[in-house]
């Protein structure tokens, strides 16, 4: 993935004006945000009163600053500030709406903060972890998650056999790859309603009513722990198999016929072939699939938020629906914070070994 | 002579050739049938969603499947929410309610995705061409931190950008949104086009660079129109992405700047559902993603297959 990188020599004679003026703006435009910055601050702070309603103007000022630091690349250094002018943005972008509302988050996790009361943001050091450690619901909803990770390897099973199918020789192949492919498009939100509440519906949901033909005297889906939490996962596993599919499709069709064929000259059957050669062939491109899959199950949420929102008695929780809840209820923005910040570091933590894990299987053996 | 040879062919199956033709016949079986039950599971919500929406309550509860045959359809569903033949002409507060949510869905995930796509597109461009340094950081390490977004789970940022937008005045506006949408969209549109530029060769700017053209221009004459493709596969799945995204709209929007998922999931929790208006709502919402996947299916796959096979 090393692509080659352009070499280009140039001689900038940048007048000394250019450059001053680029520095200028630079400096001028962060000293003008933190001029505004402080006055909103003090002015928050009571000191002075200025009469601002919001921090708008920070914004704004923050805003004309990151134009002038791209505009002023351009005057100083030629036509390397062009260079940095593609990649300047978008890291400008993330590092402002990412990287700066986490470092916020931080300070929001040590503080008793209720939105709704008049109070407003208390620091109080380690209270919010000692009472996530003693939150039954919590660590609940982190092994619910474990639970959800492991309905990824049949989701891949099932993704995996159907790619091969649509690999095969068949006809109207378009069709049925687009008929595949629709449930990774349609929203959450909308298949909880039409699978979750609709068509699981008790009394006359067609699927109850097909287990009720199979022998189901009474179905409920959501009724006990076991149940519910299949249902969610079959839910998920819906919209997300065709994502899968497609992926270990691009695969299957990147390796080259000639060693299947070869493998059934030498007298491989299709199982031992599939074993020996497709399989181990796919093995990079699994892992980056189960791996993608693994960031998108841990994300799980609306499904659980509109179908079940948790119950029964917490069994189907995610993380993320568990927050939502716990913010929805008792507007407490400190403690979900930490326990999000928590959950952020086991997902760092795991997604790192699992990254060096799925390494270490994919390179070849020496 | 004729008649006899041509009753009895002059080439004739061997009886273990037979058994290698049924169980030919017993493997397309296999296929056809397993490829037939998925078709049904993957579109059976939908048809039943599109039956539902022109059914009457005993209809519902009888469970009927078939129009025509098992069910007198009607307009049910869609009159409730304004948009059948008989009220389209009349006004009608669900209508004017819908279409608000649908404007404000199309306008938060479009732009979005074009300003996703513009910002990946050139970040992808740069960090495959020039060799940049900031700080300790190199390009590995620059693709690394955007790549590294996607791991970033929703519900960290969530709480912290509730209070900066509340400050911000940017609470339950569609600015908020796209912002945030942005940032969740730009690790994917990073990781197809940087695949995408890495497959074209560098002679092309090269000899742009020659014929006296800038990098700028090197790269928006010459490189962007041969990279359309990607973009275009980049963008849709932006737009899926965003179009159905519920947790951050649930939880920034109040009533200004509702979107479609929220105005669908807010209409679940009532009791006494009217199953035939949920449908139609369900399905007015999802129709749109229905017609791109159709037709813009190439361009997903694409998309999602970039980054799979290196």
């Amino acid at each position: 993935m090393t692509a080659e990188l352009l070499h280009i020599v140039t001689n900038d004679d940048i007048p000394a004006a250019r450059r001053a003026l680029g520095r200028a703006l630079i400096w001028g435009s962060a000293a003008l945000l933190l001029g505004i910055a402080a006055a909103q601050a003090l002015d928050r702070a009571g000191t002075l009163d200025l009469g601002f309603a919001n921090w708008r103007p920070t914004l704004y000022a923050y805003v004309l600053w990151s134009v002038c630091l791209c505009w002023g690349q351009v005057l100083v250094r030629g036509e390397q500030g062009k260079r940095v002018l593609f990649v300047l943005p978008a890291v400008l972008f993330v590092l402002s709406l990412a990287i700066l509302p986490l470092v916020f988050g931080l300070g929001i996790a040590f503080s008793d903060w209720n939105l709704s009361s008049p109070d407003g943001r208390q620091f109080n050091g380690l209270d919010n972890i000692r009472q996530m450690w003693g939150d039954p619901f919590y660590w609940n909803a982190l092994g619910n998650m474990g639970w959800y990770l492991l309905a990824i390897l049949p989701e891949y099973a099932i993704a995996f056999g159907l790619a091969l199918i649509l690999n095969s020789q068949i006809r109207a192949r378009k069709f049925w790859r687009v008929a595949f492919l629709l449930p990774l498009m349609l929203s959450p939100v909308a298949v909880s309603w039409m699978i979750g509440k609709s068509m699981l519906e008790n009394r006359f949901g067609p699927i109850a009513r097909l287990m009720r033909w199979l022998g189901w005297d009474n179905p409920s889906f959501f009724e006990s722990a076991w149940t519910a939490r299949a249902m969610i996962m079959a839910m998920d596993a819906w919209t997300f198999i065709p994502f899968m599919m497609i992926m270990i499709l691009a695969g299957l069709q990147a390796i080259p016929r000639d060693l299947q064929e070869a493998a059934r000259v030498d007298g491989a059957s299709g199982w031992r072939g599939f074993w020996e050669i497709t399989f181990p062939l796919m093995l990079p491109v699994s892992v980056t699939a189960i791996l993608i899959r693994v960031i998108f199950k841990l994300k799980l949420a609306d499904i659980i938020i509109t179908v079940t929102s948790g119950g029964p008695g917490g069994a189907t929780d995610s993380v993320t629906s568990f927050i939502f809840r716990e913010y929805r209820d008792r507007s407490n923005v400190g403690y979900g914070t930490m326990l999000a910040m928590t959950y952020l570091v086991a997902i760092v933590i795991g997604m790192t070994i699992l990254m060096k894990l799925a390494d270490r299987w994919t390179r070849p053996r020496p | 002579m004729t008649d006899a040879s041509a009753a009895r062919p002059i080439f004739r199956d061997h009886p273990s050739d037979l058994v290698h033709r049924a169980r030919w016949w017993t493997g397309r079986t296999a296929i056809y049938g397993a490829l037939v039950l998925w078709a049904i599971v993957c579109l059976f919500p939908i048809y039943w969603t599109i039956t539902t929406s022109f059914k009457s309550a005993p209809d519902v509860m009888q469970g009927n499947l078939i129009p025509f045959v098992d069910f007198a359809p009607d307009w049910k569903g869609w009159r409730a929410l304004g948009l059948s033949p008989d009220t389209i002409g009349s006004d009608s507060t669900p209508r004017a309610e819908f279409m608000r949510r649908f404007a404000n869905s199309a306008i938060i995930a479009g732009s979005a995705s074009v300003l996703a796509v513009v910002l990946g597109t050139l970040a992808a461009y740069g960090l495959s061409r020039f060799s940049y340094r900031f700080g300790f950081m190199r390009n590995g390490d620059i693709s690394f931190f955007f790549l590294s977004q996607l791991i970033l789970p929703p519900v960290v940022l969530a709480l912290p950008f509730l209070v900066l937008y509340r400050e911000l005045a940017l609470f339950d506006t569609r600015i908020g949104l796209i912002l945030l949408y942005m940032l969740t969209v730009l690790p994917i549109v990073v990781w197809i086009m940087r695949d995408q530029f890495a497959g074209i060769p560098a002679e092309l700017e090269e000899a742009a660079l020659v014929d006296g053209l800038g990098i700028w221009g090197a790269f928006l004459t010459i490189i962007l129109p041969i990279a359309l493709p990607g973009m275009v596969a980049a963008f849709i799945l932006c737009l899926v992405l965003t179009w159905n995204e519920y947790f951050f709209a649930a939880l920034l929007t109040s009533t200004y700047a509702n979107t479609l998922p929220v105005m669908v999931a807010s209409q679940t929790g009532s009791q006494g559902i009217s199953w035939w208006s949920m449908a139609a709502l369900s399905f007015a919402a999802i129709l749109p993603l229905i017609v791109i996947g159709v037709v813009l299916e190439r361009y997903i796959i694409r998309g999602m297959a970039a980054g799979a096979v290196k």
